[in-house]
């Protein structure tokens, strides 16, 4: 039996880049549907009716929500020739990977949210003072290596390279460069965009998430 | 090689009562050190510089952090009883309802306990829809992990007693038998485990912590070690 598989995704969505990068990663062909999230289809909410978010993987009909534990489900669930490991064999550079992600999840995510949501002044401040402080530690992590995961691309690169599409995005809403602070995270982002074909292929473009950006702040009536 | 496992924890968190449990689920023996987030420790510093946070769990000389991703670890490690099904969609529901008990269960009971008027009676509408999705989970089921008691069971211990703590002090009922039949029925179910009670703080004592702190945590919203 040919398996189904169908991604619900944002195209804006960095939780659904990582899927995306994985499914790619692990050659599994899928059918996308893009959601507007402002008049949500009922096959999303009843995939996901706790959430209502998007992404959401259907594996033959089943529903799999929350992106970290989507990643993971493919990653157990594809596994041969085609389908190199994601998550590193180890279990203590499996725990790393894994605490990491959930910071990701916390730190990166929820300052993007504010200096996103936030007018200018203190608030969007703070967030951007987040948002760097959550970079410089995740340098620190990556260090010398090419990816985080060492000499091979895995899961916390696909983790966090989602959100490197956004950096645009906080550079110009509140005035820095994230190469003058944290030069060897860039370098790494350019390097997955050059190197991985499933990153280059599932990440939006910087300067349409920055337009996305800018009429989100119009809506929300913070600029 | 004799293993070195060290649990760093607290004895009123939930977090590291979670890493116990686990471990004594496992059969695996620990020492434990106990930690006062009120005044750091140099060892706590030392394990764990960046987040300054417990639990810690320490396996030969190796480090983790973040109760969740330390259940998991253990799981992997040890083997014996499992924590996690084996089937890839149960794991990934697992991954998610934990997820889903710190997130949305644990924030919303929080901000329902120690907040007062208008806000407290929205965060326990809140409160209770979170419960009410979980519950359905539950059913037909004796525990979370069905038979026997599995990660997001081990996760719930936030919900088995602390939660119990919390709307004590804070003097309202959010567990009621007659809105969470399911839920109140489970938590009898886990509380009645050996192994559970073993990895459990006497409910007095905790009680009486919560109760000393509790101006300052509703003042804060935060959690208060000092007082």
């Amino acid at each position: 039996m040919a398996d189904e598989v169908v991604l619900l995704n944002a195209w804006v969505s960095p939780f659904g880049s990582r899927v995306r990068i994985a499914l790619d990663e692990k050659s599994v062909e899928y059918q996308y549907r893009e959601e507007n999230l402002q008049d949500k289809s009922p096959l999303l909410l009843q995939m996901n009716p706790i959430h209502k978010k998007i992404p959401v993987l259907i594996h033959n009909g089943k529903p799999i929500c929350e992106s970290l534990a989507i990643v993971q489900y493919i990653d157990e669930t594809w596994k041969d020739d085609k389908a190199p490991p994601l998550l590193p064999s180890d279990p203590y550079q499996r725990a790393q990977a894994r605490f990491w992600a959930d910071y990701i999840d916390k730190k990166v995510f929820s300052s993007v949210m504010g200096i996103l949501r936030s007018p200018k002044g203190e608030e969007q401040e703070k967030a951007k003072k987040e948002f760097i402080e959550a970079l410089k530690v995740l340098e620190e992590e990556l260090g010398d290596k090419p990816y985080f995961g060492g000499d091979n691309f895995g899961f916390l690169d696909l983790s966090f390279v989602a959100f490197y599409s956004w950096f645009y995005s906080m550079e110009t809403l509140v005035h820095f460069d994230i190469e003058a602070e944290c030069p060897k995270l860039i370098e790494w982002g350019k390097r997955c965009m050059e190197k991985k074909e499933s990153v280059a292929k599932s990440l939006p473009d910087s300067l349409k998430i920055y337009d996305f950006a800018l009429q989100m702040r119009k809506k929300l009536g913070v600029d | 090689m004799a293993e070195e496992v060290k649990v760093m924890g607290m004895w009123i968190s939930p977090f590291s009562r979670r890493v116990e449990l686990a471990l004594k689920l496992k059969g695996v023996s620990y020492e434990y050190i106990e930690e006062d987030l009120a005044n750091k420790s140099p060892l706590l510093l030392k394990y764990n510089p960046i987040h300054k946070k417990i639990p810690v769990l320490l396996h030969n000389e190796k480090i983790f952090i973040e109760s969740t991703v330390i259940l998991e670890y253990i799981d992997e490690t040890w083997e014996g009883y499992s924590l996690l099904p084996e089937d890839p969609y149960q794991r990934a529901m697992a991954r998610f309802w934990v997820k889903f008990i710190d997130e949305k269960c644990g924030t919303a009971v929080w901000i329902a306990c120690w907040s007062e008027g208008k806000d407290q009676e929205k965060a326990m509408e809140e409160a209770w829809e979170h419960l009410r999705t979980l519950e359905n989970e539950l059913k037909g089921k004796k525990f979370f992990g069905g038979e026997t008691i599995g990660l997001v069971d081990i996760a719930a211990n936030l919900i088995a007693l602390w939660f119990g703590i919390f709307e004590e002090v804070a003097g309202i009922k959010l567990l009621d038998e007659e809105k969470l039949p399911i839920l109140c029925r489970w938590i009898e179910q886990f509380l009645s485990c050996d192994l559970v009670k073993e990895s459990l703080p006497p409910r007095d004592e905790l009680l009486m912590f919560f109760q000393a702190r509790k101006e300052a945590i509703t003042a804060s919203k935060s959690m208060v070690y000092k007082i």
